[in-house]
């Protein structure tokens, strides 16, 4: 196999298609977790995702019903969860591994109908310039609103966090609730809020797979990247343009892994897999044991249930 | 006369109601499971007696369930000093799986040879290889003070990565035609059946003494009283001059030696190999088994059945339903939100008042 330069743009374009989902979920996922919610159910809530997307298309055959209703399902089932953490005060670990284990069992039950049916063919946007142009086409163009959005989110969830006034209501909840509360905001509905668009979001990862990156139903096709979307958001260390380049090295990994062993490259596939997971322990411990860097970067009040008297 | 309801905090929890609030959650699953087959078309009566009675209706179903329940209840026993003492160790599917790797190894190592003492080092080597994965994140919560959640989380990928290389790779069996499997154990690293022609097997001693032991340590002994003081309050147990450090280790390596004997357990007694799926995520489920059962020893092995019956009834409603065996997760889901969810009548009171309107002007 030649490695000559179109070969490699089509490599970067596929890499970015891999990460799409984790940008997504990770993206989602960084917003609660700015509230000073953990929500260990990224894996269910983008199975979830994945079905009704997949099941919408196929009943409504209408590509904007299958998106919203895809959120609209990540915004219910993380509603389970706000309401058992917010307003039942129930610990966050527990009740975000319920919602996966509960999220993947139930996908599969309203499922059951659509494994084995070929998926619809999503469009891509720009396809004529994908072929005219070299290398920068298969990168640049060619691919689906949805990858668009998601390279776009972290920019825009950046801004948000930095320059908005919402965002420092955002940041201000998770790093000392007590003071805002006392400063009153409503602390409740603020995590509310955030957990619902980290819901919405991560059902829009579960519908990229299940709709564009690989059209069709498959059991547990989410594949644990739930679990890599939530230990890419420590690896970002709570910083939006970082989740996206974290998200480009985790897919990339994905990506390179299939080429190498087609190359003849003699590393077993497990490690290469197992690397996000171990770089992720390692950006842990990095970032962690200088106490003053851990505390700048995360939100303080991350998993703790917050309760105000009345 | 206007009703009202009041919610107070309460300012201690009441026993009874402690242990009483995971009947509640039992029932209300089974309640929402019958919704939940209505909303799919099935008799609700029927499915759920699919689901919960038809499984252990005869000797061999019963002896599935202890089966199924053995390793739940090990680990669960061992997650019990971790989420005691707040120490969120959710890796116990990869010490699980590293553990049978360990155990496996050795199993392997006398893949043709009997004698008494093999069992004997399987299962230890299976105790050593869970307790060393389970200290990595111990090791680095500790010293580093990274989060143990993610870490003990990241491992079990890593732990199901190298499973899955060896017996692909260096362990699988020359003579197996590529299949991904290792060579079948000698008769005498396997546990011995309890039964002629039931699948249940020695192990579940080893988790009748876990349980025993762990209500010695924990209520009997004094690393007991530090694990739990320091799960009550932190400051407390510094105040009192606890080696918090020493103690997160310790409850680490308790936890991670009880699922390696899990995976042990499960590798030396049904299966008899190594191969992909020696655990259908009992590490994960192990953990709502430690919740519904209160963390108390004996509430795990109540909680270890009624969760192993989810398992086989999510086989036998596959069988006769035709309903994906993954409902048995929608089924465990749904206890540990119920149970979540009914514990807040522990630490709050719901009081329904009856006053007048005079009375509310004050």
């Amino acid at each position: 196999m030649s490695l000559d330069i179109s070969f490699i743009g089509i490599l970067i374009g596929s890499i970015m298609a891999s990460s799409v989902p984790l940008i997504l979920a990770a993206s989602g996922e960084l917003i609660t977790e700015r509230s000073g919610v953990l929500n260990l159910g990224v894996e269910g809530m983008m199975i979830i995702g994945a079905i009704s997307g997949f099941a919408l298309m196929v009943i409504t055959d209408n590509l904007f019903i299958a998106i919203v209703g895809t959120m609209l399902s990540g915004v219910i089932i993380s509603l389970i969860f706000g309401f058992l953490t917010q307003s039942l005060l129930t610990n966050h670990v527990a009740t975000g591994l319920a919602l996966t284990i509960f999220g993947i069992g139930l996908s599969a039950m309203l499922g059951k109908n659509f494994v084995g049916i070929p998926g619809k063919e999503f469009p891509i946007l720009f396809s004529s310039l994908r072929e005219s142009i070299p290398f920068f086409g298969p990168i640049l163009f060619g691919h689906s609103i949805v990858l668009y959005f998601a390279f776009a989110l972290p920019f825009l969830t950046n801004y948000f966090l930095k320059k908005t006034k919402l965002g420092l209501v955002v940041r201000a909840v998770g790093d000392s609730p007590v003071s805002a509360s006392n400063q009153g905001i409503n602390v409740i509905l603020v995590r509310y809020c955030c957990i619902l668009y980290g819901g919405a979001m991560c059902g829009l990862a579960g519908a990229y797979l299940s709709l564009i990156y690989t059209p069709q139903w498959i059991e547990n096709m989410t594949a644990g990247r739930g679990w890599i979307a939530l230990a890419l958001v420590v690896f970002a260390t709570w910083s939006p343009i970082k989740v996206l380049i974290g998200a480009l090295i985790f897919g990339g990994i994905t990506i390179l892994q299939l080429h190498m062993q087609a190359i003849g490259f003699r590393i077993p596939v497990q490690f290469l897999s197992a690397l996000p997971y171990l770089m992720t322990i390692i950006v842990l411990v990095v970032i962690s044991r200088d106490s003053r860097k851990i505390k700048l970067n995360t939100p303080t009040s991350l998993g703790r249930i917050f309760y105000k008297e009345k | 006369m206007v009703p009202l309801i009041k919610i107070e905090k309460r300012n201690d929890v009441p026993m009874a109601l402690y242990f009483f609030t995971p009947f509640i959650a039992i029932i209300l699953t089974i309640l929402g499971g019958g919704i939940i087959f209505y909303i799919l078309g099935f008799n609700p009566i029927e499915a759920l007696k699919f689901y919960f009675i038809t499984p252990i209706s005869n000797l061999y179903g019963l002896s599935e369930l202890l089966l199924k329940a053995t390793p739940l209840c090990l680990i669960a026993i061992g997650l019990s000093f971790c989420f005691k003492s707040n120490n969120w160790n959710i890796g116990a599917e990869g010490q699980l799986t590293f553990g049978a790797i360990v155990g496996g190894g050795v199993a392997l190592l006398f893949y043709n040879q009997e004698g008494f003492y093999i069992l004997p080092l399987v299962i230890l080597a299976g105790a050593i290889g869970g307790m060393i994965f389970a200290l990595i994140p111990a090791i680095l919560k500790t010293y580093f003070n990274t989060n143990e959640i993610l870490v003990s989380l990241m491992l079990v990928y890593v732990s199901k990565l190298l499973l899955d290389y060896l017996v692909v790779g260096p362990w699988s069996n020359p003579e197996g035609f590529n299949f991904p499997e290792t060579r079948q154990f000698s008769d005498s690293s396997r546990m011995p059946l309890l039964f002629e022609g039931l699948r249940i097997h020695a192990g579940i001693f080893l988790a009748l003494a876990a349980v025993m032991l762990s209500w010695f340590i924990l209520y009997k002994t004094y690393l007991g009283f530090q694990i739990k003081v320091s799960g009550l309050s932190l400051k407390t147990a510094k105040y009192a001059g606890f080696k918090g450090k020493t103690m997160i280790l310790v409850v680490f390596m308790i936890s991670g030696a009880c699922a390696g004997l899990a995976g042990v357990g499960e590798i030396t007694g049904p299966i008899g190999q190594l191969h992909r799926m020696i655990s259908p995520d009992y590490g994960f489920t192990a953990i709502i088994v430690a919740f519904l059962g209160r963390l108390n020893p004996f509430g795990i092995i109540f909680a270890s059945l009624v969760v192993a019956l989810t398992y086989l009834g999510a086989e036998t409603a596959q069988i006769f339903l035709q309903i994906p065996k993954y409902t048995g997760q929608v089924f465990q889901g749904m206890i540990l939100f119920f149970l979540l969810a009914s514990d807040y009548l522990l630490f709050f009171k719901v009081k329904i008042l009856n006053l007048n309107k005079n009375e509310l002007r004050h």
